[in-house]
Order: C-alpha cells, then sequence, then structure tokens
C-alpha cells in the first residue's frame, strides 16, 4: 500500500501513533525501529536548533528540562520554514503557559531577548550614520530631527532584570540578578550582537525613535518617564555601537 | 574510465573539498592542505546579512563554492516553496557557486518543515512529480542542478524501480546531473542487504558531477539487523574509503566533499580526511 | 521630581559655532545640543574600529541546517515518555533555582523553581 507524506508526518510528530504500514527493512519485514530513525531525527535536530538560539533558556531550566520542554514546543510548533536559523520564534509566548515554567515570569522575556539577539546576528548590513552630521545641525534641526536605527539595533524591554539575568549565565563571575526592570538594546558593531543595558528613561526614548519620533518629543517622553534621563549616555551607547543609520535631518 | 562528458554540471574541480563550518574559518585560510574547495548549505546564508553573508563572500573570492540545499523539499507530495526557490535563486545569483545541488527528500509537508532528509518510493508516479520539481527548480534558479541520493533506513513496499533507475530516469528527463554519496549507498547498501558495488555498477556514472564522503553510526534493528544511520560525526570509515576508490576507478576522478557536520573536528582532523580523498583522486590511483 | 533634562544645560558645554550666538534658541534646544556634542566625544574614544578582514572571524551563533541525521539513533524522541512534561525532573534545576527575585507588584507569587506537570500519561 502507498505510504502518503501525510501518515508519515503524523506518525513522526506522534510517538504514540502506529508506524506507517507498508514500510519493509527491504527483505520483507516490517520496518520497526527502522522508522524510528527518522522519528529521531526530527525531534533530535529540532532540539539542537532550539538549544543553539536559546542557550540561555537552557541554562536556566537546565539541559534535560530543556529538551523535555524542546520535545513539547516541537510538536506544538513545528518549523513553518526551512530557515533553521529563524526557528523558535514562538517560544517565548509558548513559555508563559508551559506548566513547568509558567511560575517563573521572566523566561519568557528571556526568551525574547534571545531571539532579538538571534535576528540581529542574521540582519542586513547598513553603513551607519556619520556622527558628525549631528554637528552641523543647528539645535532646532536636532530637536525636528528623526533618528533612524540600523536594521540589526533590536530593543527589548522588560518588567525583569534581563540583562542581568543573560549575563548571569553567559559571563564567568556576573553578579546575581537584584530585582529591578531591564530595557536591552541590542547592537551589532562588528557583527557580533551585544546586548546594552539602557540607562533610566533610555528604553522609552529607543522606543520613540524605533517609532519615527522627533528627538524633541523622544526626549520628551523619555524625561516624563525618569526626569533624569541622561541624553548623552543613550547617544554615546548609539553612536559609538554605529547604531545609527540616518540622522533625518529635515532642514 | 569514462570519457569526461560535460553533462555533470559543475565547475567544481576533480579534488578535494570539505563542508564549511564557521569554527574552520581561520584554520582553513591559513592551511588549507588539500582542500580546494568548499561546500555549504544554502539555508544557512539566507539572512539578510551579518557575519554568515560576510564570510561566504570572502570565502568565494579564495575558493570556488558548491552550495548544497538541504530544506527544498524536492520530493514532497505538496508545490516546491515559491519563496524558498526565490531565495535559492538570489544565493546562487550572488554567491555564483561552481556547483548547485540538492536532495532526492521531502522534508516539508502541509505547513511544517521537518528538518530531515524523508525517503520516497521510486514509482512512475513520484519519478513524474519529483522531475516537475527539478524542471521548476532549474528553470527558476538559472542552472542546471545535481540530486543527491539518499541514505535508506527502510524501503517502501509500493516501489517498482531501483533507487539507481529511479535517478537515471531522472537525469535523463530533466537533464540534472548526479551528486554520487558514497557513503550513502554503503549505509543504504547495509540497511537494505543490498550489494554496495552492484548500486555503483548500475549508477549512470556519466552524469555524476560530485561525490560526497563522511562518517557513519552503527546501530541495530529490531532483529539485530546492522542500521547505519548517516551521522556525518566520525572520519569516513574504512569501507567507505574502498567503496569509493572502486567508484572513481570506473568513473574517473570527481569533486570530492568530506561531509562532518555533527561533532566537527579541530581543522587538521578534516584536513586529514581531504588529504586522504586527494590521494584516491591522483592519477596513479586511478 | 528630579531637575528634567532641559533644566541642566550648565553640565554641558557648548561646542564653538556661529550659531551658538543666534539668542532665538530655546534653552532646551541649547542643552540638548550640548548633550549630543558631549556624545560626540564621548564615543570617539569608544567606538569599535573593526578591520575589514577581521568582521569575518568568528563562530556561528544560531542554529544552522545540516544535512546528517541527529545524534542518539535510534532511541531520543521516540520514547513515549521523554518528550512529554511528566519527564521534568527536579534534580536538574538549572541556574533558575539560584536567582531569588521578589514578588511582582501585582501579587504573583513569584518563584525561581519549577514546577512538576500534571498531565495524563500516553497510552
Amino acid at each position: 500500500m502507498a505510504v502518503s507524506q501525510t501518515s508519515f508526518t503524523d506518525a513522526i510528530f506522534d510517538p504514540t501513533a502506529p508506524r506507517p504500514d507498508g514500510l519493509s527493512d527491504g527483505q520483507g519485514q516490517a520496518a520497526g525501529r527502522r522508522f524510528d530513525v527518522y522519528r529521531n531525527n526530527v525531534i533530535a535536530s529540532l532540539t539542537e536548533a532550539l538549544q543553539a538560539a536559546f542557550p540561555v533558556i537552557e541554562k536556566l531550566v537546565g539541559e534535560a528540562n530543556f529538551k523535555v520542554l524542546a520535545g513539547d514546543f516541537v510538536r506544538a510548533h513545528p518549523p513553518s520554514s526551512p530557515l533553521m536559523m529563524f526557528y523558535g520564534a514562538e517560544l517565548p509566548i509558548f513559555l508563559k503557559s508551559y506548566g513547568p515554567v509558567s511560575s517563573i515570569q521572566y523566561l519568557p522575556d528571556v526568551a525574547r531577548l534571545e531571539t532579538a539577539i538571534r535576528e540581529s546576528y542574521h540582519e542586513g548590513d547598513a553603513v551607519p550614520a556619520d556622527p558628525a552630521v549631528f554637528g552641523s545641525l543647528s539645535p532646532e534641526a536636532l530637536m525636528a530631527s528623526r533618528l533612524t536605527l540600523v536594521p540589526s539595533a533590536r530593543l527589548v524591554r522588560s518588567a525583569w532584570p534581563i540583562h542581568a539575568i543573560w549575563r548571569f549565565n553567559r559571563e564567568d563571575g556576573a553578579p546575581k540578578p537584584e530585582m529591578t526592570p531591564q530595557d536591552v538594546l541590542i547592537v551589532r558593531p562588528n557583527l557580533d550582537p551585544q546586548p546594552l543595558l539602557l540607562p533610566a528613561g533610555g528604553g522609552t526614548f529607543v522606543a520613540r525613535l524605533l517609532a519615527r519620533d522627533t528627538l524633541r518629543d523622544a526626549l520628551d517622553a523619555a524625561a516624563q518617564e525618569f526626569g533624569d534621563f541622561d541624553l548623552t549616555q543613550t547617544l554615546t551607547l548609539l553612536i559609538s555601537n554605529a547604531a545609527i543609520l540616518d540622522i533625518g535631518d529635515t532642514t | 574510465m569514462l570519457d569526461a562528458q560535460n553533462h555533470r554540471h559543475t565547475d567544481l574541480p576533480n579534488a578535494p573539498g570539505v563542508g564549511y563550518k564557521a569554527k574552520h574559518f581561520s584554520d582553513l585560510l591559513e592551511a588549507p592542505g588539500d582542500v580546494a574547495w568548499l561546500e555549504v548549505h544554502a539555508e544557512n546564508y539566507m539572512g539578510a546579512g551579518g557575519r554568515p553573508i560576510a564570510q561566504l563572500a570572502h570565502l568565494a573570492e579564495l575558493f570556488p563554492i558548491s552550495v548544497h540545499g538541504v530544506g527544498l523539499s524536492i520530493g514532497a507530495e505538496g508545490r516546491l516553496d515559491p519563496e524558498h526557490l526565490a531565495r535559492l535563486k538570489k544565493l546562487c545569483a550572488w554567491v555564483k557557486p561552481a556547483s548547485f545541488s540538492e536532495h532526492l527528500a521531502w522534508s516539508t509537508h502541509d505547513t511544517s518543515f521537518l528538518n530531515d532528509l524523508l525517503p520516497l518510493p521510486y514509482t512512475e508516479a513520484t519519478l513524474t512529480r519529483v522531475a516537475d520539481h527539478i524542471d521548476e527548480v532549474q528553470e527558476v534558479v538559472g542552472r542546471r542542478m545535481l540530486l543527491e541520493n539518499p541514505s535508506s533506513y527502510l524501503a517502501f513496499d509500493e516501489s517498482t524501480l531501483s533507487e539507481t533507475e529511479f535517478l537515471e530516469a531522472l537525469a535523463k528527463r530533466t537533464g540534472c546531473g548526479l551528486l554520487l554519496d558514497v557513503n550513502n549507498v554503503f549505509i543504504s547498501a547495509t540497511n537494505l542487504n543490498m550489494d554496495a558495488k552492484s548500486y555503483i555498477d548500475s549508477f549512470p556514472l556519466q552524469h555524476v558531477g560530485e561525490m560526497h564522503l563522511g562518517g557513519h553510526d552503527e546501530d541495530e534493528d529490531d532483529h539485530g539487523a546492522p542500521l547505519l544511520i548517516d551521522s556525518h560525526g566520525a572520519e569516513v570509515a574504512n569501507p567507505v574509503w574502498e567503496l569509493y576508490g572502486y567508484t572513481i576507478a570506473k568513473a574517473g576522478p570527481r569533486p570530492t566533499l568530506i561531509e562532518w557536520d555533527t561533532d566537527v573536528p579541530d581543522w587538521p582532523v578534516l584536513r586529514a580526511e581531504a588529504a586522504q580523498a586527494a590521494r584516491y583522486l591522483q592519477p596513479a590511483h586511478v | 521630581m528630579q531637575t528634567p533634562y532641559y533644566k541642566q544645560a550648565a553640565r554641558y558645554a557648548w561646542p564653538n559655532r556661529e550659531k551658538e550666538t543666534n539668542m532665538a534658541i530655546d534653552p532646551k534646544s541649547i542643552a540638548v545640543a550640548g548633550a549630543v556634542a558631549a556624545a560626540l566625544t564621548a564615543s570617539m574614544t569608544t567606538t569599535v574600529h573593526a578591520q575589514a578582514k577581521e568582521k569575518c572571524y568568528g563562530v556561528s551563533l544560531a542554529g544552522e541546517n545540516d544535512c546528517a541525521a541527529g545524534a542518539g539513533t535510534t532511541c531520543a524522541g521516540t520514547s513515549t515518555v521523554d518528550y512529554q512534561g511528566n519527564a521534568w525532573t527536579l534534580v536538574d534545576t538549572g541556574t533558575c533555582s539560584e536567582i531569588d527575585l521578589p514578588a511582582m507588584a501585582d501579587g504573583t507569587a513569584r518563584e525561581g523553581s519549577l514546577e512538576e506537570l500534571d498531565r495524563d500519561l500516553p497510552a
């Protein structure tokens, strides 16, 4: 009998399903566990893709637990694209309601951070703006300008100390995370994405830039959130990490 | 030995190449040894930019590149993904590879990508379908491709053609070349209790534009029969080298890739495998 | 309430330019221009300058496609229980057990611990 790719696929994702009929060892005996090679390859290779993508989540829950989690995720959200570099975009949402870890409320935000780092890694290349242009603008023109960030820049905002959690799991001797909201700007000055902790108000400021607000509106929003917002510090991060694509001088 | 005929559809040299891994980037540039060309998996270079693209652009100036797709799902019951075809076209347009190849397998069903090379029955119906898909690929990408023989762990009762008959018919219908993975031949022959040299004897060698060598794992089936797994995680096994020598003696030298994808070793180990292939490719050996 | 940034103009040195003499400029703009000038100065010493050649070096970050069969041959991924939540282990808890964060403002219990998933075993 003919084995359809539907029945082949269904049996791969459901380990309790019977193996499809019509498959053999080439000598008349049923394929048996030979079929399991495919079951294994699919689940194991997709699990490995998730391990590569979410090393901090794996460290947080432990390798054995991560594999359990990944197996459940793979069956709930098989890839919709052949590009493994982007597989797992739904993991942050999955973690929110995944029983064993749903009490670890920072986990989805850490997963969002890891997703953003990976996106940044593969984003398009761009020549950043010459910061000297800043110096040539009048103060009014500066306030009316709309800064565009490079494609590889990503902003991840969280009510949790995601930057500290990330560091704690990536750097030897990094301090234990203390409870504080953290906004992270991912930059890619040198092909390696760097998650940078933004100063207070910096998350709002960058979010407004990404929403194409003027520098004046972005500043007002940041200052409203945090009166002592330090524009110099945030701009220094953006300029020194080649994160500004265009200064958007409107004059 | 067969005369060199240009229906192999490759500009790769008759020399060893290796599957490129980012961890080997600097070692490879400093001491390539016998490695004369590189193969990359197409899907890893379909991002918009960043390091993978920068590395490939750099390497493509130094080495002939073989673009080897692992995700097109040419054997799928459904239609080929037009977005993925467009990505392949774009990649080949800028890399200008010396060779472009894909697998006789399927990996996408409906909207799910399974990230594995899944097997096909060899029937007239699947032959027509795969041939149509190859025609479409060659049309869109704008060049001839090579199609690789799979490693088999099981057989389909419904098959009416042998694998070599199936591949030969595809090459004739579509004009595509073939990529002969000698390790896959050894794995399939062992797993399905066939004679590997008979498989080579029946293979349309005049269409072979490239060969693959790689390592495999050993397991067994429910009845204790050997079941080899195409792990690409070890040195090429001795009987595979022997089968390669047998094939080269019949077909003449061909561009030959060493594949090592899991537990990737340090560069000198991979380079030594390429050096071993180079010894087989020397005229004295052939 | 802390002093808004635009009232802190004294912090910043205004660069020597012709336009600075224009009395119509509002003080907020001047403060911002000063902040921008300070950022320019600061970034001159910290900007990452990569040599084109060196830009290529470095290992791959994300998962990649390949055409190899997965590790573990026929065992992993086929068990009826290995990939179900009831296989969750409390022994291997990972680093989240070391992270101790207080409760959220909404009063949600917040423990860096893992809960065993209670669900039906497959038949």
